[in-house]
């Protein structure tokens, strides 16, 4: 497999020239596109690659783009937004992108910004990344002096500016419209759907938000074609897929490979198996919040389809790994305590939901359960369920959670049983 | 109109409205918190979910926020729907896992949405077994308390507080379930129109601080619906008094007027009903330069029926401020052609203007609500935050217009209100404001332009020219002041609604011939303006209709020896024209009698004074700025002998043998007999129903059902219960017996309904919701405009303003604090109010080498004033601005010329 995300990172993570990076080919996708196709041409060829977008959502990023209004009429400015606020638990697979190969975000930003005639452009940055931070503001500045970005970029005519704004580290600016509030120096709470953000986005106008994958993806669509970049999949979905795995394995990392790769073969043979004397026990496939799979579900083709019709969401694709010697319930109150905390205070349900299934976790933990806690829990797994609370945060948020409530039942039953917690001694 | 199907019932709902509107508009209950009637859907508290269903045989159904859900055709819904109950008991069992659950120490307790939303929500079993987070409470000012624990997130407050009324010191910090709502640190909070926050609160985290320093239950007030009387917007208020004293102001629904809101002032300004400045007893002065003594009724009915019997030389004075009712009394008792408004020549010269305009009407009045739908406005000369403080709330509310339709074109439904303003960003309607120095509204202004009254005027002679080559045009007009009369003229002519706003304050008559001017033009163009004048008081209008004679003519009659005994109403003079004048002439008058319910300098000039009841003691009848005539009720009874301003004079006719009034048996024979004497209130007697007036021959009880105390509450006195008060004057019960079902909509002395302790009972009395009262919207429009093609227009245009060598135009600069006396003696109120000052452009200041702060002694109208220099950078150059009626400023005539005095220079 030809690698699209990952090819030009070097093995020590330097960051990657703009004279590197010419040369390995780069830019040469958005020249052409810019120069010698239409917005609605770039728009079709990435519609037919079968993108989705990695954020987690999986939606077709070619069909999301085509809701931005086009042509003379259209609002402006309209705005792209590179979704770089990467805080999702477990996973730091748009990280290797943004340190090593900062120009490859910036030339899919190109083309993906033309696919929708915007001409401003934001990469939203997680603010703990501080090493990114440094490889985007010399790579931004460098694709300026060359005439990248800017005014009539490569003399085409076409005008884009890009920034770099670093957030203040919320998990609520992943979610696209807590982003956009808060890029538009707001609360980070998330707006309302509908009005999408293509239609009324950053300050209101026609804005597109892109995971980083999902732009790192474009240039080469748009270099080699859409068939030959459906094909780089195992699966119906679409190209590579950077898959990650944390946890107690031997070789915990990021590897981009064919989407629809088995959980047994990224578990086994990229991340090296489990360590000496562990046992896979479950896994959250692409972040923490996503369900448990489990042992049953190891030869399923990771991808949207197949993970989902397991009861888990391919999310991120960054698998954090549960093995036999660490409590499935301090390992959900660990996530649970992180989204609690990280809820931005706007609905009820999840403001002053989580913070109780929080404590209700860790009195079982504690040794401290009792037999209603469980009926508590399982109440809020239903009804901090999607559509009930305003953004997808705390139906994330039960996703673990109901799945080790159904996988490892017995686990929970003997914490309050006999009032400690097994695996401490 | 829509069909939709609720449980197994069909029913027609208005497309424009979300599910949870449509729900509460069919009378049915579904309980909620961030969704406000004023300020649309946030979807934030997931209080009102429903269940949807995809069609009629759809069982499975989807739970969903009724308030985010357009009501659409053919929407299959149920509110009864098992999972849906589940969801919104849920709700209030996470909202109460850290309230504080202190509803016996809680102001709000009784009339608490919290309380009526937890029991609608059937949630009653803690099974939160953890500690609550507490906060710490913030010091908010004299008006607002904090008590941050009760809070249960509805972002109600900050959304009113910025969004709706234009604050910036109150907002949203931290996040989680610590999310905190206040100020950024401890201070007063600035917002003029704070004071909502209270009603808008749905629990107890923002309540009344003044009814707090008396503190009274809501089901242990005695209420009647009422007027406020501290300004001239006539807002529609209901006050609660318990054991003789008034508690609360709290805003009275009107779907024309003030809808939901009123002002701080409005709100707060009531305790001087309570005020120890109060005249309890008739005063007396036996002989010129003795002291006033304490006196009964009898001795000085006695006394000055002996002063009025048989003399021709009685003349009286009526008041502003005054009911209708009292000064047709007082016109009854002098006759018809001894009766004197008792405003200043220039003041009562501008209302007459404004009345002569508004009837042969190039345009009509609109009321406030109307004003919320004008899509460009120019304000001429007012400060409305200061001079009409809902107006200016109002047209926050209209500058929005565009933003309903930015809304559309992205198919956002109205109601959506944060999708809205995130479209919309800071899209406002034009608004033009032309005033001598900055306000508060500029923000929300296209533009804003700092001039001299006369040029503020030949402005607007400028735009009616722009508007209509028929309408005169101005020489000499700067080209910035042309090129923005254009603009300001397309922008007027091209709107559906145009508004023109001016008023009595800045007291200049061009200023109102310039607004009928424009309104002339924009009618001629075809379009269809609505003109809106301010005036001083909340009776301003009402008195100018009875066209009474001036206070020059009294004072000429008394000069030339035609009065020598002058009946004063309820008004005192040295608030309304120059302290020497009111001096020279109170000294004139032979016999000097007042009626008032406060002491002031007046009442100390007088040979006999009357104790008369405040508005909360009596019934009356007052015109608001936009003609609306409107009733008040008594809610109390005073302690005797004060009574009605009417009653006294009533009976002082009587004993003086007079049969003028003398077959009047109540208040409503002073309404009748004055609809019959004066066409131009004819329309008044109908406001209300007459006292006779039952429901299932029952009164309408001023108690509440839950009244306690009725047999304890006096029992130190006497162990026998009291027996209850008649009301002789109206259809109200002192009691707490009586209909308990929806009175008329002019006689609402609370709102309630079953299982709607709170204010958001109001839902229930509206035909809608934010719609209009059953019943219709109380008060009656006496002034239409005459049905005539063209009204003349104005040609009398100012010459352009020249600052003077060494003199200013001294101009009065008004604060909605401390320019209306009655609310200053609300401590709180007195505590926000500007100590005095002399405002200068900061250009003449440097040339007059006067430092910002530094005491300047400045003469106007012969008079030295020596006061801190505010330099207001603002201000155009050759202006000064002192502050409109503050107590302890000797007040002058203005605009009048003034110079800085050499000691200064």
């Amino acid at each position: 497999m030809e690698n699209v995300l990952t090819k030009n990172i070097r093995p020590d993570q330097r960051p990657v020239s703009l004279k590197e990076y010419e040369e390995a080919g780069g830019y040469q996708a958005a020249r052409d596109a810019v120069k010698k196709k239409t917005p609605k041409e770039v728009q079709e060829e990435v519609k037919k690659s079968n993108l989705k977008g990695r954020g987690g959502a999986g939606f077709p990023t070619g069909v999301k783009w085509g809701f931005v209004p086009l042509g003379d009429d259209a609002p402006r400015p309209k705005y792209l937004v590179a979704n770089a606020d990467e805080m999702e638990p477990g996973t730091f697979k748009d990280r290797v992108l943004l340190e090593g190969d900062p120009h490859l975000l910036i030339e899919g930003m190109i083309i993906s910004a033309f696919a929708i005639d915007a001409e401003v452009s934001y990469i939203f940055l997680r603010w703990a990344y501080k090493k990114a931070e440094a490889a985007i503001e010399k790579a931004l500045a460098e694709a300026y002096e060359a005439g990248y970005l800017g005014k009539n970029i490569f003399g085409s005519g076409y005008n884009l500016d890009m920034f770099l704004h670093t957030s203040v580290g919320r998990y609520m600016c992943g979610e696209e419209t807590g982003l956009l509030n808060a890029l538009e120096g707001k609360r980070a709470t998330p707006r309302a759907k509908p009005p999408f953000p293509q239609t009324s986005g950053l300050f209101g106008k026609p804005t597109i938000v892109n995971n980083v994958e999902t732009l790192c993806s474009v240039p080469s669509i748009i270099a080699k074609g859409a068939d030959w970049y459906r094909k780089l999949s195992a699966t119906e979905d679409g190209g590579t897929k950077l898959y990650g795995v944390s946890g107690r394995v031997n070789k915990p990392g990021v590897w981009e490979l064919p989407m629809g790769t088995t959980m047994r073969e990224i578990i086994e043979e990229h991340a090296g198996g489990m360590r000496n004397g562990l046992r896979f026990k479950g896994a959250l496939p692409g972040g923490a919040s996503t369900d448990f799979l489990v042992n049953e579900h190891m030869d399923i083709p990771m991808d949207y389809a197949n993970v989902s019709n397991a009861g888990s969401r391919l999310g991120t694709g960054t698998l954090i790994v549960l093995d036999d010697q660490t409590c499935p319930v301090g390992f959900v109150l660990n996530l649970e305590r992180f989204f609690a905390r990280e809820s931005c205070g706007w609905c009820t349900p999840c403001r002053d939901g989580l913070p109780w299934v929080e404590r209700i976790l860790e009195s079982i933990e504690q040794g401290d359960g009792r037999n209603e806690d469980l009926d508590l829990l399982n109440m809020h797994t239903k009804y901090l369920g999607p559509g009930l609370t305003f953004c997808a945060l705390a139906p994330g948020a039960m996703e673990p959670l109901q799945s080790a409530l159904k996988y490892f039942a017995e686990d929970f039953e003997r914490h309050i049983k006999e009032k400690r917690c097994p695996w401490r001694h | 109109m829509v069909t939709i199907h609720i449980d197994g019932t069909s029913y027609q709902v208005d497309e424009q409205q979300n599910l949870l509107e449509a729900i509460l508009s069919l009378g049915l209950d579904l309980p909620y918190f961030c969704w406000h009637p004023a300020m649309g859907s946030v979807g934030a508290c997931r209080q009102c979910a429903i269940k949807i269903y995809k069609d009629e045989n759809d069982t499975q159904g989807k739970i969903t926020m009724a308030c985010m859900e357009p009501a659409k055709e053919g929407t299959y819904l149920s509110l009864n729907d098992a999972e849906a109950k589940e969801m919104r008991s849920h709700v209030i069992q996470w909202l109460m896992t850290n309230h504080p659950h202190d509803c016996p120490i809680c102001d709000e307790g009784g009339e608490c949405h919290l309380q009526d939303m937890t029991v609608m929500a059937g949630h009653a079993y803690r099974r939160h077994r953890y500690n609550k987070r507490t906060y710490r409470n913030q010091y908010l000012g004299p008006f607002i308390n904090h008590e941050m624990n009760r809070c249960i997130q509805c972002y109600r407050c900050v959304r009113y507080y910025r969004d709706y009324a234009g604050g910036d010191d109150l907002d949203a910090f931290a996040a989680h379930n610590h999310v905190y709502f206040g100020r950024h640190e401890d201070g007063v909070l600035q917002n003029e129109f704070s004071g909502n926050l209270v009603e808008v609160c749905p629990t107890g985290v923002f309540t009344d601080k003044t009814l707090k320093s008396h503190y009274t239950r809501k089901w242990d007030l005695t209420t009647a619906p009422s007027i406020c009387h501290h300004c001239s917007m006539g807002c529609n208020i209901i006050a609660g008094e318990r054991y003789g004293s008034l508690r609360r102001i709290y805003a009275r629904y009107n779907g024309k007027v003030n809808g939901y809101f009123i002002c701080d002032r409005g709100r707060f300004g009531y305790e001087f009903v309570n005020s120890d400045k109060r005249i309890q007893q008739p005063m007396l002065r036996k002989e010129r330069n003795a002291d006033p003594e304490p006196t009964d009724k009898q001795t000085i009915l006695r006394h000055i029926a002996e002063r009025i019997q048989n003399n021709d030389r009685v003349i009286g004075i009526g008041s502003p401020i005054a009911s209708l009712e009292s000064n047709f009394a007082l016109q009854q008792l002098v006759g018809e052609n001894r009766f004197y408004g008792g405003i200043s020549n220039s003041e009562d010269r501008l209302v007459k203007t404004v009345i002569n305009i508004l009837r042969q009407g190039p345009a009509r009045t609109p009321s406030l609500k109307e004003i919320e739908n004008a899509d460009a406005i120019l304000v001429l000369g007012e400060d409305l935050t200061n001079t009409a403080p809902m107006m200016a709330l109002s047209l926050r509310q209209a500058v929005r217009n565009i933003q309903k339709k930015i809304a559309q074109k992205l198919n956002i439904p109205y109601w959506q209100d944060a999708a809205v303003r995130e479209a919309a960003q800071e899209e406002y309607s034009p608004c033009y404001i032309a005033t001598p120095a900055g306000t508060k509204l500029d923000e929300v202004a296209r533009k804003s332009m700092r001039l001299a009254p006369v040029d503020i005027a030949r402005l607007g002679f400028a735009v009616a020219h722009r508007i209509s080559n028929d309408a005169p045009g101005v020489d000499n007009l700067s080209k910035e002041l042309a090129s923005l009369a254009a603009e300001i003229g397309e922008s007027l002519k091209g709107a559906e609604h145009p508004l023109i706003v001016t008023g009595t304050s800045c007291r200049n008559e061009n200023l109102l011939h310039a607004s009928a001017n424009i309104a002339a033009a924009l009618k001629n163009a075809g379009a269809q303006p609505s003109i809106s004048f301010t005036m001083h008081d909340a009776n301003s209008m009402g008195l100018a209709m009875m066209n009474a004679g001036t206070l020059a003519q009294a004072k000429h009659e008394v000069q030339e020896g035609n009065a020598d005994t002058v009946i004063i109403l309820e008004n005192d003079l040295y608030k309304r024209i120059d302290e020497d004048a009111a001096t020279e002439f109170l000294d004139q008058c032979q016999h000097l009698i007042v009626l008032d319910y406060l002491h002031n300098k007046t009442t100390s000039k007088a040979e006999a004074v009357l104790p008369v009841s405040a508005f909360s003691e009596t019934f009356g009848t007052l015109v608001n700025q936009e003609g609306r005539a409107q009733r008040f009720f008594e809610v109390h009874i005073p302690a005797e002998p004060v009574q009605a301003g009417w009653q006294w004079l009533k009976d002082l006719s009587t004993a003086a043998g007079k049969n003028a009034m003398s077959d009047w048996q109540n208040f409503h024979d002073f309404t009748r007999h004055l609809s019959n004497a004066m066409p131009q209130f004819k329309d008044i007697e109908a406001i209300s129903p007459p006292p006779g007036y039952r429901v299932a021959d029952q009164r309408i009880p001023r108690q509440s059902h839950r009244y306690s105390g009725r047999t304890a509450m006096h029992a130190h006195h006497n162990v026998h219960e009291k027996k209850t008060p008649q009301d002789k004057d109206s259809a109200f019960a002192f009691s707490m017996e009586g209909y308990r079902g929806q009175p008329p909509p002019s006689m609402i002395p609370l709102f309630w309904s079953p299982g709607w302790n709170s204010a958001q009972s109001i839902n229930k009395y509206q035909i809608e919701v934010g719609g209009g009262l059953h019943g219709g919207d109380p008060g009656k429009r006496l002034i239409e405009p005459q049905e005539k093609a063209d009204s003349p227009y104005f040609k009398n245009i100012p010459e352009p303003f020249e600052p003077g060598e060494n003199r200013w135009l001294t101009l009065p600069g008004y604060h909605i604090f401390g320019s209306e006396s009655l609310s200053m003696h609300t401590p709180g109120v007195a505590e926000r109010a500007p100590g005095p000052y002399l405002s200068i452009n900061d250009h003449d200041a440097a040339q007059l080498n006067i430092k910002d702060g530094a005491d300047a002694t400045y003469v106007v109208a012969d008079r030295p004033y020596t006061l801190a220099v505010k330099i207001n950078a603002s201000l155009p150059r050759g202006v000064v601005e002192l502050p409109a009626g503050l107590p302890g400023l000797p007040t002058a005539i203005l605009p009048a010329w003034g110079k800085f005095s050499e000691a200064s220079e």
